[in-house]
């Protein structure tokens, strides 16, 4: 760094609390949203190896099941509402706090800045406080398993009646449901924050010479990222306050007339549609599948360009690619209630969209295809994570032109395919990308390489560990297995499942374990990696041309300039492999 | 397969910086004039969040014409004549600002600490005039969940008094700043922005005032 | 570079299952259900296409262009190539929809049979009940506070109702082969789902409304009905069947419950 550091107009804030806690520094948020996200994966992923354990061993005692529940599992021996708990809190806490959070808050935060080569996001304070409102979110959810009656079971999406009517609906339907609601509330609070200093640092605070159509693609996600969950959770916050009202307040947004339920005449809810809450939740909800996923498509088409050497193909493509997917995103909820009871000839024209929305994402795959064609793929770990992230795309995605169909949706509604198909696009798809971006960027945010090898073998287990767990139950699907049920001995015809079923829950465990190397290399190598150099995989965008770690205000208050677009790989006439987009404009010979 | 080899490449490139307001959307300038906050940015942050505040309320809207049109259990409710003195104290308060805003750029600091200040009680007095007419209608037996028509009025009322809240204290720590005669130019964008937020809230109020009175 | 071999296998094994149906559909009943059967062949036929294509070439550019001492290729894109695969991408999943469409309206626009069996579907946490309305073709009135789900009255009919005399209530679902069938569903508390997998049909049952579907199942036999909409604790266990019988039998079915009434 030969950067005179009395440029900067800033100075690093000094004490602990200021620095670690309380900061106001871009990176230090990013990576406590990491960190909230890391704890937040391992405890949904938990909860659901005990569901996958209860699935195939319904009748077992578990000494310490009863120790943790003393109640719910009475004896060892899991109950059904216990069950059910562990599943909407697993749903949950995936979606929210792992999903929406590591690609969009813990990955943007840190990079978006330095990308476009700003010294902080612009309001810092906004964003300190967009951090503890989140740790507050969470704080609030978990405290769900630790009141009367437990976390609630009526699923991540909570319909109403059964997530309105109260305790009457079942265990965990009191005060667990209120604060369930009561956190995603707040954490839709925290989203809109992170939202509005997302799409400000993006539009105003590019350094000279980082054109829009300069910007990597990973700020292009973070951006329209941002767009969607400014429009979704203000929705969905709205939708919040009305369910809340309704259970706290004797209101009847959702709750309709004529109700009896647990022997008891409903006789102060009248006149409200549960199918209301349907809408303004898929309203939200359809978006946030692409809040959880776009961040991972640019963390996918940056890093093929990147291990690739090769410029990303079809740039301006992708770009519009995302956009188009952003906008139709909006307009494709309905297709989660074909089933619901709402308007047949409304079913028609979402599924119409819903298959418009399919051809951008067939962009996206053909894209990364093109960018791996002719190129000179370096096996690092990162990359091999976001090869699984294109497989893992594709396999997921294709079973969405099933679902999108009403016609077909007749039968899998409702079934293990919808399971497995979105836990292939949305779940595991994305969670390869935050691997990917977290053995990419380690050594930018941490200063040391993460170890390859280990990397490696974690990478392989995990690939055949999810497909092993994901694509059987497509195959239950089929057979017409209904998904959120805590045991299938009471129907018959799934007798034939079980076997499939006893299959995927052991994928599951080994998956599971092979995550276990993933801490040890995480935490192994903040401690004892090698040391990383600037620019350890010879990448063109701004953060490879700062110190690893980045020093306080990114840049050290030189303020970068931009003269290339963020792929040029390999150019034609240059020694080098890659040009950074820093270099001098004389450093391609022509325009290539 | 090492990647991680030794890096020849010179760091930043490190011109002087670029001039503040350059570009914006399509250009290529960035007005990275320190960290956190340029007046640029704060304005996008403002449009952002009130394009946030119209979702919230049109999804409320949403859910009312929704709710209004599929039962038949929605009654009329009787509205406390009070909001029409609210209506135009919160008008008032707006115009207030106006004026402030005016003296500022005619350069009369005093006359701009009079308005500021009478904008600042006159918001206060329309939260007070909420609540008096929260407490009328809790009189008159009128809750939350007496009727659709009264759970949306409360719920409406309160999201846009939740913002006001918000928008009082922007107000006030305008006010508490000019008063301490600490008004640098920095703070004409926190002048700017608050005054649009209050404006905002305004139109917001007008139009909830329309849908009480036609839907409601 | 290993990666390659690894999805093609996985590529091979998947495909596998699919065609050699090792899990799949049980034979449909039902006009419609042959229909769905079509349909999701043509789009498992396209999707698998795709599926494996993709697959492969993944596989390939993995092998083909792994890092071997070459210099990468440098170009940004084909103009040419994009408009090609957008275009067909979308003819393809467009093509798809629309094909389905005539199924989904089977379902929810022709209305039934002026003399299609009227039978009312009740959901209720965790249990199902169904009612006939009898030879007068009438349901009787019901009433919330008339409810006796021990003393077998889950409905609340109101006997002093003339209609309610000869209204049947079943625990599980008793029709005849061959005849049109309406059902009515609606629930009392939380939201259910009606499904019959060899119907090839599934609807919500939703508090507040009452939502017909109507089918003619044509091959006599009993089949499963699991509530496929999380409805509480016991969603699991909320399960009924569906018996299709000869029309005798139906009949002979009838005059037994109206007798043991």
């Amino acid at each position: 760094m030969s950067a005179p550091a009395h440029a900067s107009a800033h100075h690093a804030p000094s004490g602990f609390w200021r620095k670690y806690v309380f900061s106001v520094d871009h990176k230090v948020i990013g990576i406590q949203y990491y960190f909230l996200g890391l704890f937040s994966v391992f405890l949904g992923m938990s909860l659901s190896l005990l569901m996958r354990f209860h699935m195939v061993n319904p009748e077992a005692k578990v000494s310490w099941f009863a120790t943790l529940w003393p109640k719910a599992a009475a004896g060892g021996m899991m109950t059904p509402e216990l069950y059910l708990s562990l599943m909407t809190m697993h749903g949950t806490i995936m979606v929210f706090f792992v999903l929406t959070t590591v690609p969009q808050s813990g990955f943007g935060n840190y990079f978006l800045p330095i990308q476009i080569g700003a010294e902080d996001m612009a309001f810092p304070v906004l964003n300190m406080m967009s951090f503890w409102t989140t740790f507050l979110a969470l704080v609030v959810m978990v405290a769900a398993f630790f009141v009367q009656g437990g976390a609630p079971l009526s699923g991540w999406t909570a319909y109403p009646p059964l997530s309105g009517a109260g305790p009457i609906t079942g265990p965990g339907e009191g005060i667990g449901q209120t604060l369930w609601i009561l956190s995603i509330a707040i954490f839709c609070g925290a989203s809109l924050m992170g939202a509005i200093n997302f799409i400000a640092t993006t539009v105003d605070l590019r350094c000279k010479g980082m054109k829009l159509m300069r910007m990597p693609l990973t700020c292009w996600t973070w951006l329209v990222t941002a767009i969607l969950g400014l429009l979704g959770f203000a929705v969905l916050l709205a939708a919040g306050v009305l369910l809340i009202l309704d259970r706290v307040a004797g209101s009847s947004f959702f709750l309709p007339s004529g109700l009896f339920i647990s022997d008891q005449i409903i006789a102060n809810h009248k006149g409200g549609s549960p199918l209301l809450w349907q809408h303004l939740f898929w309203f939200f909800g359809h978006p946030e599948v692409y809040i959880a996923i776009l961040p991972g498509m640019g963390v996918t088409s940056h890093l093929l360009a990147t291990f690739a050497r090769k410029p990303i193909f079809g740039y301006k493509a992708m770009v519009y690619a995302v956009l188009a997917i952003g906008f139709l995103g909006f307009l494709v909820w309905g297709h989660h209630m074909f089933m619901s009871g709402m308007n047949p000839y409304s079913a028609m024209a979402f599924s119409v969209l819903t298959m418009c929305i399919g051809v951008p994402s067939a962009i996206k795959t053909f894209n990364w295809i093109g960018t791996l064609w002719g190129g000179k793929i370096r096996f690092t770990t990162a990359m091999m994570f976001s090869l699984g992230f294109v497989s893992l795309f594709v396999s997921g995605g294709l079973s969405g032109i099933f679902l999108g169909q009403p016609a077909l949706d007749l039968y899998f509604h409702d079934t293990y395919f919808v399971v497995g198909h979105f836990h292939m696009i949305m779940g595991v798809a994305a969670i390869f990308a935050m691997f990917a971006g977290t053995f990419y960027w380690f050594p930018k945010m941490f200063g040391r390489m993460m170890n390859e090898t280990l990397g490696k073998i974690h990478f392989y287990l995990t690939f055949l560990g999810v497909y092993g767990i994901f694509t059987p139950m497509h195959y239950v699907g089929l057979v017409g297995n209904p998904r959120r049920y805590s045991d299938f001995t009471n129907v018959e015809y799934l007798a034939g499942v079980i076997p499939v079923h006893k299959f995927m829950t052991y994928c599951a465990y080994l998956t599971a374990a092979a995550q276990i190397l993933f801490v040890i290399n995480l935490f192994w190598s903040l401690k004892k990696g090698a040391k990383a150099p600037v620019n350890p995989w010879h990448a063109t965008s701004l953060e490879w041309t700062v110190p690893s770690p980045p020093p306080f205000d990114n840049f050290a208050g030189v303020h970068p300039v931009v003269n290339h677009g963020p792929y040029e790989y390999s150019v034609p006439g240059v020694e080098r492999d890659f040009v950074m987009q820093t270099d001098p404009p004389t450093a391609v010979p022509a325009e290539g | 397969m090492g990647m991680a080899g030794s890096l020849t490449h010179e760091t930043i490139q490190g011109p002087p910086p670029p001039p503040p307001f350059e570009g914006g959307w399509g250009g290529g300038g960035g007005g990275n004039d320190g960290r956190g906050s340029s007046r640029r940015a704060s304005f996008t942050g403002l449009w952002v969040l009130l394009a946030a505040s119209t979702m919230v309320f049109a999804a409320f809207t949403s859910a009312m014409v929704v709710r209004r049109g599929l039962s038949d259990d929605w009654a009329s409710m009787p509205k406390p004549p009070i909001l029409f003195v609210n209506t135009v104290v919160l008008l008032l308060s707006s115009a207030a600002l106006d004026m402030a805003r005016r003296a500022l750029k005619a350069g009369e600091r005093g006359r701009f600490n009079t308005w500021w200040t009478i904008g600042s009680a006159l918001g206060l007095m329309f939260l007070a005039g909420q609540t008096l007419a929260w407490m009328q209608l809790k009189d008159a037996g009128v809750y939350v969940s007496t009727n659709p028509s009264s759970s949306f009025f409360y719920v409406l009322t309160a999201s846009h008094a939740f913002h006001l809240l918000g928008g009082v204290s922007a107000l006030l720590y305008v006010d508490v700043q000019a008063l301490r005669l600490r008004l640098g130019p920095a703070k004409r964008t926190a002048i700017d922005i608050s005054a649009i937020f209050w404006h905002f809230l305004d139109g917001l109020w007008l139009y909830l005032m329309v849908l009480f009175y036609v839907w409601g | 570079m290993l990666l390659a071999p690894v999805v093609w296998i996985l590529t091979v094994v998947i495909s596998y299952f699919f065609a050699a149906k090792t899990w799949w559909f049980p034979l449909p009943i039902n006009q419609h259900g042959a229909a769905y059967d079509e349909q999701f062949a043509r789009t498992l036929v396209v999707t698998g296409v795709i599926f494996i294509l993709a697959q492969f070439a993944l596989g390939w550019v993995i092998f083909r262009y792994r890092d071997d001492g070459r210099r990468a290729e440098h170009f940004h894109g084909n103009n040419k190539l994009e408009t090609i695969w957008t275009s067909a991408t979308a003819v393809l999943f467009l093509g798809l929809v629309l094909m389905g469409t005539k199924i989904w309206a089977g379902v929810h626009f022709d209305e039934p049979p002026a003399d299609a069996i009227p039978i009312e579907v009740l959901g209720k946490q965790f249990a199902w009940s169904f009612r006939y309305p009898g030879s007068d073709g009438k349901f009787g009135r019901t009433e919330l506070k008339l409810i006796n789900d021990a003393g077998g009255n889950p409905f609340g009919i109101d006997d002093k109702d003339p209609a309610s005399k000869d209204d049947i209530v079943s625990a599980s679902l008793k029709i005849p082969a061959g005849k049109p069938i309406k059902l009515i569903l609606h629930s009392r508390d939380v939201i259910h789902n009606f499904f019959v997998r060899e119907l090839r049909m599934k609807q919500d049952i939703v508090p507040g409304m009452e939502i017909p579907i109507s089918f003619t199942a044509d091959k006599i036999g009993v089949y499963e009905v699991p509530c496929s909409e999380l409805c509480g604790l016991g969603h699991y266990q909320m399960r009924t069947t569906m018996q299709v019988m000869s029309a005798d039998d139906f009949e002979k079915w009838k005059q037994q419950q109206l007798a043991n009434k």
